[in-house]
């Protein structure tokens, strides 16, 4: 089982929770199980196409799956995924 | 036959003004830091422009670019979101061009950095540190629509942010080094990335271009709802390899590396990317990776990030903006 930590924005969706446990093989997957598990969290995630929300990151442990394969990323046992709103850039 | 004159070189020197000064920065080898001894790892110290940041290429390339189009009149009051460097580069150049400058940004930053930044003219308005940068773009962005005598060059969206570096930065790169297996760089507007990324793979379409931002510390993410999310309209993660956040615990770990093993004063941003690079580093047989230090560590100094172990800095840095 992949962990998944919730940002701040989204933990009124998982009931407080700061990291949830949820099973799949890809990003995708992994993301659809915290949505059947928190229902809440699955208009936040995705679009009406199925995509990733635009302003959501997601981070197959510190790397943006955006620039991997997108949902088809592959994850393994003991990955996190790590959920972000989009932010404009630090100090700048 | 009369001998041709030795005349020395023109008294004028080469710079005419200080905003000719930017650019053409040292490209240094930090030979300490890299993982393989066949992998190179090249330091672009930004640092040297005149006010202290890569920012005074983008400050200049979006002035100058607004100038050309007739976009700003003389005397006119540029606004511009903002949490340091950029409003600090703005406001040199402003000051040198006759530009009165106002910089919106969130009121968590560094002390130096407003102390800079009231020492070259310009004026401050502060958005909510909670909200991080995402609170001064939208204040800024109101404020520009609500009066139209404002000239916001904006970098997060402006095309001349990435030109610069496509004609500077990675330009000097390219001049100096045969190859250049990968190059690493802050996300912040994405200007660098996508500049130094259209360049490098125009002359090899190979070379890597990978992603350090920063991981947004939960204080720091006062977003009410996903909508209220941000993306640069200049970033277009098409061109990037990799996209890797650093906490800014590593951030720290690294600045600090980066002073003690190769005597670089860089900032909290160059030691986030400084890891990075020497990550990709460690993917790599052999090659070139070169990575740009942003600024020095003048303006973080108030923040004891070079001063205090680890232990002591555990607390603040959750809250800390450093890039």
């Amino acid at each position: 089982m992949s962990t998944v930590k919730i940002p701040p924005v989204l933990r009124s969706s998982t009931g407080g929770e700061k990291e949830v446990g949820a099973e799949g093989s890809s990003v995708g997957e992994v993301l659809r199980s915290l949505a059947q598990q928190h229902p809440e969290t699955e208009h936040q995630l995705f679009s009406e196409d199925g995509e990733l929300n635009r302003y959501v990151n997601v981070y197959l442990n510190d790397e943006d799956v955006r620039v991997l394969d997108g949902l088809e990323t592959p994850v393994k046992e003991a990955d996190t995924l790590v959920i972000l709103p989009a932010m404009a850039g630090g100090a700048i | 036959m009369i001998e041709p004159r030795l005349d020395n070189r023109p008294c004028g020197g080469r710079y005419a003004d200080i905003v000719q000064a930017i650019g053409h920065t040292p490209l240094v080898e930090l030979r300490r830091i890299t993982p393989k001894p066949g992998v190179r790892i090249y330091a672009k110290l930004e640092s040297y422009n005149p006010t202290g940041s890569v920012k005074d290429r983008v400050a200049r390339a979006m002035i100058e670019d607004a100038e050309a189009r007739g976009a700003i009149q003389p005397g006119q009051t540029i606004l511009e979101p903002t949490s340091g460097n950029t409003g600090i580069s703005l406001a040199m150049i402003c000051s040198r061009k006759g530009y009165p400058l106002k910089v919106v940004m969130p009121d968590n930053v560094t002390e130096e950095r407003t102390r800079l930044l009231k020492m070259y003219g310009a004026e401050i308005v502060y958005s909510p540190g909670e909200q991080g940068s995402n609170g001064a773009v939208a204040m800024a962005l109101e404020m520009a629509e609500a009066d139209a005598s404002y000239y916001m060059p904006y970098q997060y969206g402006n095309p001349a942010n990435p030109l610069a570096h496509y004609n500077g930065t990675a330009v000097e790169i390219l001049e100096e080094l045969d190859e250049v297996a990968a190059f690493v760089g802050g996300l912040g507007t994405g200007g660098t990335l996508m500049g130094c990324a259209r360049r490098l793979k125009e002359e090899d379409p190979d070379t890597l271009i990978v992603a350090a931002e920063p991981l947004q510390g939960e204080l720091v993410q006062g977003l009410r709802s996903l909508d209220d999310g941000y993306i640069p309209p200049i970033l277009d993660l098409s061109l990037l390899d990799r996209k890797i956040f650093v906490s800014n615990r590593d951030a720290v770990v690294w600045t600090k590396r980066l002073l003690a093993e190769e005597g670089l004063f860089a900032g909290v941003s160059a030691g986030a990317i400084a890891s990075i690079a020497a990550r990709v580093a460690d993917g790599l047989d052999d090659g070139n990776v070169v990575f740009v230090v942003p600024d020095d560590g003048w303006k973080y100094l108030s923040s004891g990030v070079y001063t205090r172990s680890l232990e002591e800095l555990e607390g603040s840095l959750d809250s800390a903006s450093f890039w």
